[in-house]
C-alpha cells in the first residue's frame, strides 16, 4: 500500500488510519505532512472522554455506551488507553476484551495505545490519533483513560464531555470533597449503582455537586448518573446527559472557547516540541551535549547557566 | 524517529473453548519482553480477530487453541489477513495441537507453531526474529 495516508483515511481506508496511527505513536516525521492534509477535516466529530478508576468499568461502560450511539445511526471511534511498563516497556492492552463485539462493526474503530511513559492518563499521541479519526469521519470519538487516582486530568483537555466514573467501596466523604478528578467531571457516573453502597456514594456526589453551586456559580451543573453498564442499565441516561452537556456548550458558545483554547494549547505544545527536538538532536550530534554534562557533572558549569547559554546562542542563530 | 518502534502483537483465543490461563499468562511474557500486547479474550471468531490486527496496526497475531479448533481457525485467520492486504503480519500458534497436524498448518501460513512446554524465550526469541521490518 502506498503511503499517502491522509488521502486514504479520507478515502475511508481503516488500514491507513491504522498505520497513520502508528506513526504518531512512533514520533516518525513522516507522519507531519499527513496531518497538515487532514487537518482541514478535523473539528466535526464529538470528543467523549471516559475516565475513573482502575476496575470502575470503563471499558464496559465504552462498549456499552458504542451501542447506544451506533443504535442512534453514530458512527463511533475508540482510543483505550493503558499504562506501559515503566521497566520493559511493554503493555498488556486489555480494555478491548469488553468490546468484543464491536470489533467487526464497520461503523467502529477501536485503538489501544499505551502510555509510553506519559503521565496524566492519556498516552502522548492521544490528541493526534484523535484527529485520525475524527478526519477519517467518525462521529463520535471516546477516550477511555487508563485507571486513574487523583491527580490525571490529562483528559479535559481533549474532550468535549468528561465523564467520571466512580463505584461505591473506595473511600468517604472526604475522597469525594478533595481537589483534583473530582473537579474534572462533566458527567458523574455511579456505575455498579446495583452494590452496596451505591446510595450513600450517590449521595454524596450530589451532596459535592450541591456545595459546588453554593461556593462558585457555574454555567453548568454536573449530572449524577447511575448506571450498571455490564447490565446494559442506566446507558440511555448517560446517552441523554452526554446529549445535555453537548447541547449546552453548544448553546453557550463553551465549545467554541474550549476548542479555542485547546488549539492554543496545541500549538504552544507543538512549538515547545519541536524546538525541543531540533535543540537537543543539534546538541547530541555535535556532542556538546556530552561535554555540557561532563562539565555540570564536574561542578564546572552550573545547568542553569548552561541553559541560558544553549539558548542565547539558538536565538541569535 | 525517537523511539525505537515497538512489537505490537494480539494474542486472541478463537473457537469457544474457555481456557484462557496460557494465553493470559503468553500476554503477560511478552509485554515482559517489552511487546504491545493487545490481549483479545475468548471466543474470538477469524474475523474478529483480523479486524483487531488491522486497527491495531499489528505486527503479529499469536493464536491459542486447546479445543481441537486449530485446524480450521488458525488457516481462516491467515487466509482473511492476506485478503485484507496484511500479508506481513507474522502469525503464530500454540496451545494443544497434535504435531501430525504442524505441517499443514505452516503450509497454509502460520509461521510456527508452540506446544505446551516450550520454553517461553524461545518463543519471544522466534518472533523478534521473524517480524516484520517497519517501513
Amino acid at each position: 500500500m502506498g503511503q499517502d495516508y491522509a488521502e486514504q483515511v479520507l478515502a475511508g481506508s481503516p488500514r491507513a488510519a491504522a498505520r497513520l496511527i502508528s506513526w504518531l505513536e512512533d514520533e516518525d516525521e513522516r507522519a507531519v505532512k499527513e496531518m497538515e492534509r487532514l487537518y482541514a477535516h478535523t473539528g466535526r466529530a464529538y470528543i467523549v472522554g471516559i475516565t475513573g478508576s482502575p476496575g470502575a468499568g470503563k471499558s464496559t461502560l465504552t462498549d456499552k455506551l458504542t451501542f447506544a450511539l451506533r443504535r442512534e445511526g453514530f458512527t463511533v471511534g475508540i482510543i483505550a488507553v493503558d499504562p506501559s511498563s515503566p521497566f520493559t516497556g511493554g503493555a498488556v492492552l486489555g480494555d478491548r476484551v469488553r468490546m468484543s463485539r464491536l470489533s467487526t462493526d464497520p461503523g467502529v474503530f477501536i485503538r489501544s495505545m499505551a502510555t509510553r511513559g506519559f503521565l496524566g492518563g492519556l498516552a502522548k499521541a492521544t490528541g493526534e490519533v484523535v484527529k485520525v479519526l475524527d478526519a477519517f469521519g467518525k462521529d463520535v470519538i471516546i477516550i477511555e483513560t487508563v485507571g486513574v487516582g487523583q491527580d490525571e486530568v490529562d483528559i479535559i483537555r481533549l474532550a468535549d464531555t468528561t465523564c467520571l466514573v466512580l463505584v461505591p467501596g473506595l473511600g468517604d466523604t472526604i475522597q469525594s470533597m478533595k481537589a483534583g478528578v473530582m473537579e474534572i467531571a462533566d458527567i458523574f457516573v455511579i456505575n455498579k449503582a446495583d452494590r452496596p453502597g451505591a446510595d450513600q456514594l450517590y449521595a454524596e456526589v450530589t451532596t459535592r455537586v450541591e456545595q459546588d453551586a453554593h461556593i462558585r456559580e457555574r454555567p453548568w451543573t454536573p449530572p449524577v448518573v447511575k448506571t450498571v453498564a455490564v447490565e446494559d442499565q442506566g446507558i440511555d441516561n448517560l446517552v441523554d446527559a452526554i446529549r445535555s452537556h453537548r447541547r449546552f456548550l453548544e448553546e453557550s458558545g463553551a465549545l467554541e472557547e474550549k476548542r479555542r483554547r485547546r488549539a492554543r494549547e496545541e500549538t504552544l505544545q507543538m512549538i515547545h516540541g519541536e524546538l525541543f527536538r531540533r535543540i537537543r538532536d543539534r546538541l547530541k550530534a555535535d556532542g556538546e551535549l556530552d561535554a555540557l554534562v561532563e562539565a555540570i557533572a564536574e561542578k564546572r558549569e552550573s545547568p542553569y547557566r548552561a541553559v541560558q547559554g544553549v539558548l542565547a546562542r539558538w536565538l541569535k542563530e | 524517529m525517537t523511539e525505537q518502534r515497538k512489537i505490537k502483537i494480539i494474542v486472541a483465543k478463537p473457537g469457544l473453548d474457555g481456557h484462557d490461563r496460557g494465553a493470559k499468562l503468553l500476554a503477560r511474557i511478552f509485554a515482559e519482553a517489552g511487546m504491545e500486547v493487545v490481549y483479545t479474550g475468548l471466543r474470538q471468531t477469524p474475523e474478529m480477530i483480523v479486524e483487531t490486527a488491522l486497527q491495531e496496526d499489528a505486527d503479529v497475531v499469536g493464536l491459542s487453541s486447546l479445543s481441537g479448533v486449530h485446524m480450521y481457525f488458525f488457516p481462516r485467520v491467515v487466509q482473511l489477513l492476506k485478503e485484507k492486504g496484511l500479508d506481513d503480519v507474522l502469525v503464530v500458534g500454540g496451545g494443544i495441537i497434535p504435531s501430525e497436524d504442524v505441517p499443514e498448518l505452516k503450509k497454509a501460513g502460520v509461521a510456527e507453531i508452540f506446544g505446551p512446554g516450550t520454553p517461553t524465550a524461545k518463543i519471544v526469541e522466534f518472533i523478534k526474529q521473524n517480524v516484520r521490518r517497519r517501513d
